[in-house]
């Protein structure tokens, strides 16, 4: 039996299944140094969503909400079949619809992308992370948040190439798309992924995904898209979310997908450069001056001093005016 | 110039030791609650700076609890340094001296204070000091308001909080080394903890460390106040 699923779409399975995915299995921890190598190596899994094949019905999101029990706010009609106006708490997965007039055919294209959490290999949230624990990656590529070991600080939004965590106002934890990493664990494959109607959701080992989309990407430019292509983005080591567009050479038009995200620059200085030079600094600097006060002469008043003192005052109170 | 050269309840006790009244109470307890909040920011901020660090946030009653109260401390901070710094700005501006002062800093390290010039009621390390701490915690407040995202999410993007928040944690860094040399000058400086404690220091404090400051007090019979 394989490690991971390799499928959404096989019913499940009716003996008892063992959790597959334990601490065990993890490969980075957030603001935990010293994690013991995994004692083995999953499959990397991976989610395929074909934007190409995607009719925007959102049953993906809905079978997201049922399996994640939320309950996102019931929102006003703005005029677009956006629903909610973006990712919440409660919504870890979002039909992004875009209307784009191709500059080469004149033609309106209804570009529809189902935006969440994307599973860098390379987690900027991770990275950003200072609570031990809170944010874990698995050697099968899930990306996962411990919501009880989440203190809410928000840095997780600003580590993300991809503005994917959202804090909850009520319990003030970050959440987003588990990729299903429960029923991953016992052999299912991510909710949406089983809910899709067209397939345009596919889920599988990553090897397979990436064979599935090249089938897909030759069809698509058998069909007129010369530049349809595999959304893997390299920046962040690869993804374990990934899309075959078919306009692979301008990600940013399916409502600002970013064409190289990787993990800012700012986010690497501050949780590089600036947390050991830092804690350094401060390490030398009260160790130095705990060294000096023991070891250094302290500058004390001299009794001339005092006595100076005594002299330019004056003598006693006697002599107040 | 003369009156800027003094704050209120400076004053002069003559006797056998002369003694100086340098803070009044309202200045200490101000002092203290900045000392306080900057110690309890320190420790709450640093819990979240460095993973090694973040046991710290026990104190605070966890994790969550920690990332609630820091930027609430931080407000109280604020405006306590910011009571502070309209009561001493002015006579932390820097002037001639300071510069001589500062040319002069080896003999201070070495032992010879007596080599250096004259200083009213601040030297230069002292304001060094104050100004430091003034434009850190300016720069600190406004960046941490941009990172406090439970009510300024929507203030600023998101790019602009990576630099707010990597600007928060250089800024906190430099203030703690900061904050150690101020600590370590007061404790290094026999005495000059006392000033605020008890608000007082000796004469031959003051005659030692701020003689301009002393012979102004000592020029003007009505800083003079009762036998110490």
């Amino acid at each position: 039996m394989p490690d991971s699923p390799t499928t959404a779409v096989s019913n499940p399975p009716v003996q008892e299944f063992v959790n597959n995915l334990g601490a065990s299995d993890m490969i980075s921890r957030s603001a935990t140094g010293d994690l013991p190598p995994p004692a083995r190596r999953l499959t990397e899994v991976a989610k395929l969503i074909d934007v190409s094949k995607c009719i925007g019905c959102k049953a993906c999101q809905s079978a997201c909400i049922e399996w994640n029990d939320t309950s996102p706010a019931i929102e006003d009609n703005v005029g677009i079949y956006m629903n909610p106006h973006d990712l919440t708490p409660e919504m870890f997965t979002l039909m992004r619809f875009s209307e784009w007039v191709n500059p080469e055919t004149d033609n309106l294209e209804w570009l529809i992308r189902k935006d969440g959490c994307m599973h860098c290999t390379d987690p900027g949230c991770l990275k950003a992370c200072p609570a031990p624990g809170a944010i874990v990656q698995y050697s099968n590529g899930i990306v996962d948040f411990v919501h009880e070991n989440c203190i809410g600080c928000g840095y997780c939004v600003k580590g993300c190439p991809f503005n994917i965590p959202r804090i909850s106002k009520t319990d003030h934890r970050a959440y987003k798309c588990t990729l299903c990493s429960d029923r991953v664990a016992v052999g299912q494959g991510p909710a949406c992924a089983k809910a899709c109607p067209t397939q345009a959701i596919v889920f599988g080992t990553k090897a397979d995904m990436i064979k599935h989309a090249e089938g897909r990407i030759t069809d698509l430019k058998s069909r007129g898209y010369a530049n349809a292509g595999l959304y893997d983005p390299p920046g962040v080591g690869g993804t374990h979310v990934m899309y075959v567009l078919h306009h692979a050479d301008k990600p940013h038009i399916y409502d600002g997908l970013p064409d190289n995200p990787k993990i800012s620059a700012v986010v690497q200085t501050w949780k590089g450069v600036t947390k050991y030079v830092g804690l350094a600094a401060m390490s030398f600097a009260a160790a130095a001056s705990v060294l000096h006060g023991v070891f250094a002469k302290p500058n004390r008043v001299a009794p001339e001093d005092d006595a100076n003192a005594e002299r330019l005052v004056g003598g006693g109170p006697e002599e107040r005016t | 110039m003369s009156d800027v050269e003094l704050e209120p309840g400076d004053a002069l006790h003559p006797g056998k030791p002369v003694i100086v009244d340098r803070y009044r109470g309202a200045t200490r307890l101000n002092h203290w609650v900045t000392a306080i909040s900057l110690v309890l920011l320190a420790l709450s901020g640093l819990s979240m700076f460095h993973p090694s660090l973040f046991f710290l946030t026990a104190i605070f009653g966890g994790g969550q609890a920690t990332r609630t109260i820091h930027p609430w401390i931080g407000v109280v901070l604020f405006f306590s340094f910011l009571l502070l710094f309209l009561q001493f700005w002015r006579l932390n501006l820097w002037n001639r001296t300071d510069v001589e002062w500062v040319a002069h800093a080896k003999d201070l390290v070495s032992g010879h204070e007596e080599k250096m010039p004259e200083v009213g009621k601040y030297n230069a390390g002292q304001k060094f000091i104050f100004w430091s701490m003034s434009i850190l915690i300016s720069i600190l407040i406004v960046t941490g308001i941009m990172i406090w995202d439970e009510y300024f999410f929507d203030l600023t993007s998101i790019e602009v909080k990576r630099f707010a928040v990597l600007i928060h944690a250089v800024a906190a860094v430099i203030i703690i080394l900061v904050w150690i040399l101020h600590v370590y000058a007061g404790i290094w400086v026999r005495g000059s903890i006392n000033s605020m404690i008890t608000g007082s220091v000796s004469g031959g404090w003051a005659w030692r460390h701020h003689r301009k400051w002393l012979k102004r007090l000592a020029a003007k019979p009505a800083n003079r106040g009762g036998p110490a």
